[in-house]
């Protein structure tokens, strides 16, 4: 059974200048413990996706089912949310910061602390605990930020474009790092981008999604002929450019003519 | 020799060129204490000179001779102490209010958007208000007692604050608020643990203005409506034509900021 579903999903902006609409017809599937990446052109409803999956808005029509549930009917936490930029907070240490989420939900229990202990040590976090979130690499501070959301077990990860406020170097290392702790976890994640490489280089399923209104053109299901997959690797993978090619043919048939 | 110890050594040395980049800096940090010093000094006696050689007039313009010798007189019957406490705490309590008051107001404009909209206008008005008008009508409102004094001193400074304070809440940033709602937080999460402490630099800077402000509109306070503090003393002066307590109690606001 599938863990996530969005099912005929709609979605429009409404503003004084007059109506937007975002998403049309969105259906998709997500099976327990795959990575799935969304790429699309860049302004067409990614994020807003996301967002209607965590339930701050509400799609207009159709529905999003989380374990066969609405996702707004949920009334424990299920779903992770990692932010386009950290967002960690400079008057909280490390610590502060990673805990945020227990402090809101009312879950600093002991059980739930030893867990963020473990989580923070595994991934080389406990030694920075007292610092502020400035003293970290960029590197780190996503880990931070990942792991603020780990730390409340969520059933699904949303990941939205996690990697877009750094450089190019440290986004590669950084989007192994992020994707070997998400495989290592044992999460469901999606991800969004408009990085084609990015995409097949973290995906077991990419969705392409078309320009505004967005709808999903393509799923392509990623298989690569290595062992121990991680993004770095599958960039050198033999069938990486063929991937990377087909996706690209994909995308660029619904961008607009102008 | 162990590392530590060389490391030691490594962070005292201090090169010859250094040395003498931070002994220049040393110099020129002395030069610009001393000679702030010396101007103040080269003011009062030229102001002294020019009332004993009748340059000026003395009755007028009085004298640092006569400022110290009036302000020790005062001293010693203690009389000075009296006016600067209760100014002094005037200007606190109203500072302390205004801070209170400030932050509620703010809260409550951030918590509701109408009521922001709605009031906005008014809240430009009143700050554009001059204050100093307020006060007699504040004295014909409430009496001549201490705590018109007080309203007084909020009167200046109250409606700046709400308008800065608001305007800090509503730069948080859109993204920090958005994390903590997909962390499962409410709007009160969002004004505890987003808002409140990232204006927390700027609602201090506020302060600061602030303290200053509740003085001046203490004084002015005093000038119409009081028994003691140094607006009244500054208006007894200019009743009796004493230049002199003018003078000190001009000085002595800049002393307690």
């Amino acid at each position: 059974m599938s863990l996530l579903e969005c099912k005929h999903v709609n979605y429009s902006y409404h503003t004084m200048s007059g109506e937007t609409h975002a998403l049309s017809d969105v259906s998709f599937q997500v099976n327990d413990g795959e990575f799935t990446v969304i790429v699309g052109p860049s302004g067409c409803g990614k994020s807003t996706l996301l967002s209607l999956i965590c339930s701050l808005n509400e799609p207009e029509s159709g529905s999003i089912l989380l374990n066969g549930r609405p996702v707004n009917a949920h009334t424990d936490f299920h779903i992770g949310y990692m932010p386009q930029k950290d967002q960690l907070f400079e008057w909280r240490n490390v610590y502060g910061n990673i805990t945020l989420g227990l402090e809101i939900q009312h879950r600093l229990t002991r059980e739930n602390l030893e867990f963020t202990e473990k989580l923070m040590r595994e991934y080389g976090l406990w030694d920075f605990r007292h610092v502020k979130p400035s003293q970290l690499s960029g590197g780190m501070r996503q880990r931070a930020a990942l792991i603020r959301t780990l730390v409340l077990r969520p059933s699904l990860l949303l990941l939205d474009e996690p990697f877009s406020a750094l450089d190019y170097q440290t986004r590669l290392t950084v989007s192994d790092d992020i994707y070997r702790i998400i495989k290592r976890e044992h999460k469901t994640a999606i991800l969004v981008t408009h990085d084609l490489a990015e995409a097949v280089s973290m995906a077991d399923t990419v969705i392409v999604l078309s320009s505004r209104p967005a709808t999903v053109v393509a799923k392509v299901p990623i298989h690569f002929s290595i062992e121990e997959r991680t993004p770095m690797k599958s960039r050198n993978a033999p069938e990486f450019k063929e991937y990377f090619n087909a996706i690209w043919k994909e995308l660029n048939a619904y961008v607009p003519e102008t | 020799m162990s590392p530590k110890h060389k490391q030691e050594l490594t962070a005292e040395y201090i090169s010859p060129r250094q040395k003498a980049y931070l002994s220049a800096k040393l110099r020129h940090k002395r030069f610009v204490q001393i000679s702030r010093v010396l101007l103040l000094l080269a003011f009062l006696s030229l102001w002294e000179t020019a009332t004993r050689k009748n340059w000026i007039d003395g009755f007028i313009f009085s004298s640092p001779s006569r400022i110290f010798n009036t302000f020790s007189t005062m001293l010693e019957d203690s009389t000075i102490f009296e006016h600067v406490g209760a100014t002094l705490l005037e200007t606190v309590a109203s500072f302390f209010l205004v801070v209170i008051c400030g932050l509620l107001f703010a809260i409550l404009l951030w918590c509701s958007e109408k009521l922001s909209e709605i009031l906005e206008p008014y809240l430009v008005v009143l700050n554009s208000l001059p204050k100093s008008a307020l006060a007699p009508l504040l004295i014909v409102w409430l009496g001549a007692n201490r705590n018109t004094i007080i309203v007084a001193g909020m009167s200046v400074a109250i409606f700046g604050t709400i308008l800065n304070l608001y305007t800090g809440f509503r730069e948080v940033s859109k993204d920090k608020m958005k994390l903590i709602y997909t962390l499962g937080g409410n709007r009160y999460h969002v004004l505890t643990k987003v808002v409140l402490p990232s204006t927390v630099p700027a609602t201090i800077s506020i302060m600061k203005v602030n303290i200053g402000l509740c003085l001046v509109g203490v004084v002015i306070g005093e000038f119409i409506g009081a028994r003691c503090g140094l607006g009244y003393l500054i208006i007894y002066g200019s009743q009796v034509l004493s230049c002199v307590h003018i003078k000190i109690n001009l000085t002595s606001p800049l002393k307690m900021a």
